[in-house]
């Protein structure tokens, strides 16, 4: 099992949030938006230079800050390819 | 009477479920936080009429932002909620529905989005969640109407049944619980239109995309704005109104104090409607013919973008420049609106988290934004001598805008949050609701802005004959002649930017400026101060302290700004 933080994930890669390394603020709101410990995640991009990433959660696209990206921890998928 | 509250996360169509109920004319935009000031309306209810109040979007009842806090005091005052559910997202909208619920009101679940949930695969079983909420859920598909009236009717069923309340954690148990026990998704392929989406929020594709979708819609804009003006307005006044102030004006002698307030000079024996300056000519040439068709023009386009879910994917292609100017990219949506008109583009500023932000971006707007009335003038006037000179006035405000912005990133104390928001998918947007905004955008324009209009020219008429501005001139003629380099005449116009900049720019066109010129009046006319109605929001969103603070900002960077302008060119 390999864990990763959200900003260091390729684009396209998944995996599940194994933990959130915020303060309650951050934690509530990231989790009002869907992301949270256990749920699934998937990359879509991000941007040069310290961008935003955007992430898939739930059929729900969301744009999150670099920083808060470097405090989601992902539990990678194992790559089938 | 009774209050019925609409409750519901971002982007789940609760503004149209509400324009639905009331029929009332509201905005609904698919970037998140649109409705930040609330909409109100009416309706009947089996004979009765009552209050119904669409609350802006909201995750939790644990706010986080402004908007967020509003939605919480509206709740607090209903008597029945409407909880409108986005039926292909039902775990994360359901925690909103559970905080709902454990507030012991009455409540309804609208189940929108309900056609979307075939094709993303998702099958939902409404008997049971009906059980296991308690409450009614109608399933709806509010751009097309289905499902409203079957609301309408449950709303005399509405229960509250009574859910203790819980903690976060044991709130997202409970959730699961239920998602597990009503929702089936089979899984299902990106199709080619969700790959082409993802593209859009790529650092190159999207970047490049971005740059054709901003560069295609300015086109359309100019193209749109220069049709109506010389196939509808421009042969409206010239073959329709001329004649009927020319027959005036020889009934008032064709001369003296009425007639030069009515249609003005009389330019080769002519009304000339951009230069007479009286109120039939150009009190109405320059908002109808001049400034409305960009209006509709531009609402049209912004409209659409809006509508589409585009400008969410835009802030998020910006966000990394934008934090250079000490804000988040969210920024870039009132600063688009800006290009329309600064007032709502101000107030819109509201939807950023910091009062730093706020600050950035209400002073930043109101510097280097110019509105599509004035833009509209600056193509009309400075666009007569080429194409480059209206180029030199875009890329001096576009410079202003980046530097003044780094120069207030490290001026301006504060923090700037980080960027979080949900990208909606792409909708194709629905004509009616497009029409229906353009048509409240351009009606706000003319019942704002005309009577500003006819006001400032009747106001210079009179002033003009009273030789204040002789005297203004004098006193300022250093800065006008010897910093900018115009005739000290020109100050009048300067002035006269304070009611509003298009009518002021019409002011320089009389006096026969050089094209250098015109561009240093167009620059510090955007720049020096805003106009009457924006500075009445600044002070009213900033404060004071602040708006003076900005209103300072603008009067120094026009300066040292129309200067150098006026010494390089």
């Amino acid at each position: 099992m390999q864990i990763k933080t959200l900003k260091d994930l390729k684009s396209g890669e998944s995996g599940r949030i194994a933990q959130i390394d915020g303060g309650h603020g951050m934690v509530s709101r990231l989790a009002a938006l869907g992301i949270r410990p256990g749920r699934r995640i998937t990359k879509i991009s991000s941007m040069l230079m310290r961008g935003p990433v955007t992430v898939e959660v739930d059929r729900t696209q969301i744009a999150v800050g670099f920083g808060m990206a470097g405090k989601i921890i992902v539990d990678l998928d194992k790559v089938t390819e | 009477m009774k209050k019925i509250v609409l409750m519901g996360n971002p982007n789940v169509g609760k503004s149209v479920i509400f324009t639905r109920l009331t029929g009332i004319n509201v905005i609904v935009g698919n970037y998140p936080g649109k409705t930040v000031e609330y909409k109100r309306g009416h309706m009947n209810l089996g004979g009765e009429t009552v209050e119904i109040f669409d609350a802006p979007g909201t995750y939790t009842l644990e706010p986080t932002s402004e908007a967020e806090e509003v939605a919480l005091r509206m709740l607090d005052t209903g008597d029945v909620v409407i909880n409108v559910v986005n039926a292909t997202n039902l775990e994360r909208n359901l925690y909103l529905t559970l905080q709902l619920l454990e507030r012991k009101l009455p409540v309804v679940v609208a189940l929108n989005m309900w056609d979307d949930t075939k094709h993303c695969g998702i099958n939902i079983d409404l008997d049971k969640l009906r059980k296991l909420l308690g409450v009614p859920v109608i399933p709806t598909v509010a751009t097309t109407a289905q499902g409203i009236k079957e609301l309408v009717e449950s709303i005399p069923k509405a229960t509250s049944p009574g859910v203790p309340a819980r903690s976060r954690d044991d709130r997202w148990v409970a959730i699961g619980s239920i998602v597990d026990q009503v929702q089936q998704v089979t899984h299902r392929h990106h199709t080619w239109f969700e790959r082409l989406a993802d593209a859009t929020v790529q650092p190159i594709t999207g970047v490049l995309i971005a740059l054709a979708v901003l560069a295609g819609a300015f086109l359309v804009v100019r193209l749109i704005g220069e049709s109506l003006i010389s196939y509808v307005f421009e042969p409206l006044f010239n073959n329709l109104w001329a004649p009927v102030l020319l027959r005036l004006s020889d009934l008032l002698g064709g001369a003296g104090f009425l007639h030069n307030i009515l249609i003005g000079k009389l330019i080769e024996g002519e009304v000339d409607f951009v230069q007479s300056f009286g109120l039939l000519s150009s009190g109405l040439y320059v908002p109808f013919a001049m400034v409305l068709p960009y209006i509709i023009s531009f609402y049209l386009l912004l409209g659409l973008l809006e509508d589409t879910g585009y400008l969410p994917r835009l802030a998020v292609l910006v966000d990394t420049i934008m934090h250079r100017l000490g804000l988040h990219g969210y920024a870039i949506i009132p600063t688009l609106l800006g290009l329309g008109c600064n007032v709502p583009a101000i107030m819109a500023t509201r939807i950023l988290e910091s009062e730093r932000e706020r600050f950035v971006a209400a002073t930043l707007i109101s510097i280097a934004i110019p509105c599509a009335a004035l833009q509209a003038m600056i193509f009309g006037l400075v666009g007569e001598h080429g194409g480059q000179y209206v180029a030199i006035v875009y890329a001096t405000l576009f410079a202003v805008w980046i530097i003044l912005g780094i120069i207030l990133r490290h001026a301006v104390k504060g923090f700037t949050p980080e960027l979080l928001i949900e990208i909606p998918p792409y909708r194709l947007p629905l004509w009616r609701a497009v029409l229906q905004k353009l048509w409240m955008r351009t009606y706000g324009f003319l019942v704002e802005a005309v009577p500003i209009i006819l006001g400032a020219i009747l106001a210079i008429n009179i002033l003009y004959v009273l030789r204040v501005f002789d005297a203004i001139a004098n006193f300022t003629a250093p800065v006008v002649t010897g910093l900018f380099g115009l005739p000290k005449e020109a100050v009048t116009a300067l002035v006269i930017g304070f009611l509003r900049k298009d009518v002021a720019l019409g002011m320089l066109a009389p006096l026969a400026l050089s094209a250098k010129q015109l561009v240093v009046g167009s620059v510090v006319l955007a720049m020096f101060f805003p106009c009457i109605a924006t500075f009445v929001v600044l002070l009213r969103e900033l404060g004071v302290v602040n708006m003076l603070k900005s209103a300072g900002i603008m009067i120094v960077a026009a300066l040292i700004v129309g200067g150098s302008l006026s010494l390089v060119l």
